[in-house]
């Protein structure tokens, strides 16, 4: 034991570094598979969860969800038309006066239950997860459904605070909020919109992304097993036209979107002559700034969970990368490095790293990116050596160095794991590179020194700034961007505001 | 002995700390209640919104990163200048002018006050579930446009552009259409307060000619209005299409009202809320 300061390198010793491939004879670890065992029950097919019930829809008609590391069709899912829809926002419409009329400590316990319920249920809730959208079980065991569950833990204690919350204000609910999310989150999402709504007294019609539409279904399932009011919660199924549907839908007071820049300027226009409030979280293209005075190993770690989390489908992914000149090579090496033990695979495997690309859509989109990084004339790294398996939907981890600021890739979002490489001299030039976007969601800043670290985040054109550290999430910490990444924040006292006259 | 002939004032365009006649080469004359000539107003021109867009751009940066208590005593200091112009203002709004100047430098010494106190109140810091210090600050939006409302010519004035501009913000305002004498005068108290030029750009013309050229201008960040029409609202929303521009534009306001008109709420709109995350473990 140290008896006097630090024990770690004690001077004179070598630097140590693990050469991983070298150790495991050129490839990664063997590891035993670790599948996930729990398989939740799935119907072979779902309704729209409407005024409280599961209903046909009017219609009839459904679509597949399918898993998109096998390719197989898990159930069948209904298509909400905009007849449907009229039924949800009416559901909620009725709904609307005893849920907002109630006390907000009574709100707040119907939200407690629904948080206790979801927490009871985690492991079920995280399968499902990772079996719809093929994301890595450990992620959403580990960061998806617990930050669901802490979202709405955390909103249901404000129902009866928000007298509070907002100085200037006297916080009246809006009414009938249409909630329209993505895919990459699915769960946690539907909590980020559903939470804080229903705290500010306010009954919702959500509608969850096509290609992940379960675990709203199965939250539905949560409302109905709780006793929340019939009509506060409404979940329709369904593409682009249900969504269209909920946004033109003239007895919607407000709407919240999480998804493309470019669909949350459809969105803006159409509502623009209505008096429907809006919030918007869309893209980004988010950087990340190494500088040479950095905890490299730290960095790196960081850097990769900045871009590679999540199959890089993240709006906040750490897409480009600006690294201080004198370092280039040496992080480079570090990535190839770091990335080589990525493992790429089976999503339900709980070793897994990386899991499969949400959809054949996204993947061919994502092949797209790299085809014109290629052309373009940036050098692709991928040197994960995991082997890829042979259905579903699957991309490589990889990064590009010898990017230029015009080239594609370092400037349109790719939402899948492809990290740009650029490098900058001086900090005015990675600020000014930095914020040469028209998005602004995120940053990243690594470096051990504090005032320029804090200089620095005050400079760059980012709604969340991670300093030392990158993708970190919490309910009480308030989410959204600046510029064409959206407006409006989610979580933390922030986030109420959008939910309030 | 004969009366003297007065001189009729053109009151110009203030663009960039100057006073540069409109662009267009137009101008218009502005008439008091009694149909009485009282002043000729240019007729401002899309190229001189844009000219102001660009002034405020330019004068922006400084003006956001000036410490709250400078801008605080700026703004305090712009109140100093009305009560001293406090006569030309009344005579320049007319019937009840007197009541109104003192409303609106009372308005601008309240937001004064927000300067340096907006942040502790509206920001704060994140208890996170982990080893991480977190905490949000509002930060300006960048380049406000500001079209105000044609009655009270000089309140509507301030109390839209001084939330906007406390925070950090640089405007380009658009004054009465009926009387935009008041908020030129306002703009020659501007120019000799310590408030840099460039951050309130002041412009006079017809809203049905320079509305849709605020509202699809991609360096205007975002838009405070009041009182406009139906379709200038839309107009104005619409420009959110473009490029996410933040469009807050109020109702029938009764801008006499204090408890209305002053709040945290009246900056929200115009400030972005950053939220940083660092490690806190060693």
């Amino acid at each position: 034991m140290a008896t006097n300061g630090t024990s770690e390198n004690p001077a004179g010793s070598a630097p140590r570094r693990l050469d991983l491939r070298a150790a495991s004879g050129g490839g990664l670890f063997e590891y035993a598979p670790a599948p996930e065992s729990v398989r939740p029950e799935i119907a072979d097919r779902y309704g729209l969860f409407i005024g409280g019930e599961f209903v046909e829809p009017e219609s009839g008609s459904r679509f597949a969800s399918i898993n998109p590391a096998t390719e197989d069709t898990l159930s069948m899912v209904a298509q909400a038309s905009a007849a449907d829809v009229d039924r949800a926002v009416k559901a909620a419409r009725e709904a609307l006066p005893a849920w907002s009329g109630l006390s907000g400590k009574d709100r707040g316990k119907y939200i407690y239950r629904i948080a206790r319920r979801m927490q009871e249920r985690t492991r079920e809730l995280a399968v499902l997860e990772t079996l719809d959208g093929g994301k890595p079980i450990k992620e959403s065991r580990d960061v998806d459904i617990p930050l669901a569950c802490a979202h709405f833990f955390y909103h249901a204690g404000w129902a009866d605070k928000l007298r509070f919350a907002l100085p200037g204000r006297d916080p009246k609910p809006v009414g009938v909020c249409g909630q329209i999310i993505p895919w990459n989150f699915p769960l946690l999402m539907l909590a980020w919109k559903i939470a804080p709504a229903l705290a500010c007294g306010n009954t919702v019609v959500l509608k969850p992304a096509e290609t992940t539409s379960l675990t709203a279904l199965r939250f539905a399932e949560i409302c109905a097993e709780i006793g929340l009011p019939r009509g506060v919660v409404n979940i329709v199924t369904g593409a682009g036209e249900t969504g269209r549907a909920i946004v033109e839908h003239d007895g919607v007071d407000k709407i919240a979107f999480t998804g493309s820049t470019q669909v949350g300027k459809m969105i803006a226009k159409a509502v623009a002559p209505t008096s429907k409030k809006l919030t918007l979280e869309l893209g980004g293209k988010s950087a990340n700034i190494i500088f040479e005075d950095a905890s490299l190993d730290q960095a790196i770690e960081g850097i990769i969970e900045g871009i590679y989390f999540n199959q890089g489908h993240v709006c906040c992914a750490g897409s480009r990368l600006f690294v201080q000149e004198s370092i280039l090579d040496t992080v480079i090496d570090k990535l190839r490095d770091r990335m080589s033990s990525l493992r790429v695979g089976d999503p339900m495997d709980k070793n897994t790293d990386v899991g499969a690309i949400n959809s054949k859509e996204q993947l061919e989109t994502i092949e797209k990116y790299l085809g014109l990084g290629d052309q373009e004339g940036a050098e692709r790294h991928d040197v994960c050596s995991s082997s890829l398996p042979d259905k579903g939907y699957w991309c490589r981890p990889c990064f590009y160095s010898g990017v230029q600021p015009s080239h594609t890739i370092a400037r349109e979002e790719i939402f899948g794991p492809v990290l740009a490489v650029m490098s900058f001299r001086t900090p005015e030039e990675a600020i000014s590179r930095a914020n040469n976007s028209p998005y602004g969601l995120a940053a990243g800043v690594w470096t051990d020194k504090g005032s320029k670290i804090f200089d620095i985040a005050r400079r760059l054109d980012a709604g969340i700034v991670w300093l030392n550290t990158y993708n970190k999430f919490d309910p009480t910490s308030p989410f959204g961007g600046y510029k064409e990444s959206g407006f409006g924040r989610e979580g933390g006292r922030h986030g109420l505001m959008a939910y309030c006259r | 002995m004969t009366e003297r002939l007065p001189i009729i004032k053109t009151y110009k365009l203030a663009i960039g700390g100057k006073f540069p006649r409109t662009e267009s080469g137009r101008s218009t004359s502005v008439h008091d209640a009694s149909q009485n000539l009282v002043a000729h107003v240019c007729r401002a021109s899309r190229k001189d919104v844009r000219d102001a867009v660009d002034a405020a751009h330019k004068a922006q940066p400084a003006w956001g990163d000036a410490t709250a208590m400078l801008r605080s005593q700026v703004l305090y200091r712009l109140a100093e200048m009305m009560e001293g112009k406090r006569e030309e203002l009344a005579k320049a709004i007319g019937e009840g002018g007197e009541r109104e100047v003192d409303a609106s430098i009372d308005r601008v010494v309240h937001y004064a006050g927000w300067c340096d106190k907006y942040a502790q109140v509206m920001g704060g810091s994140n208890p996170v579930a982990g080893p991480y210090h977190d905490f949000t600050i509002p930060f300006p939006v960048g380049v406000v446009g500001v079209i105000t409302p044609d009655t009270p010519s000089l309140l509507g004035f301030v109390s839209l552009i001084v939330p906007v501009i406390a925070m950090g913000n640089a405007c380009v305002a658009l004054a009465s259409e009926i009387n935009p004498v008041p908020a030129l005068v306002l703009a020659e108290a501007i120019a000799t307060s310590d408030l840099p030029g460039g951050i309130v750009n002041t412009l006079s013309g017809f809203r049905d000619e320079l509305v849709e050229h605020y509202s699809s201008h991609r360096e205007i960040d975002a838009i405070h209005a009041a009182s406009v029409s139906d379709e200038h609202r839309t107009l104005l929303r619409e420009g959110s299409a473009d490029n996410l521009k933040r469009v807050h534009v109020h109702g029938d306001v009764d801008f006499f009202d204090e408890d209305a008109c002053e709040s945290p709420a009246w900056i929200d709109p115009f400030v972005e809320f950053k939220t940083i995350w660092h490690p806190s473990a060693v």
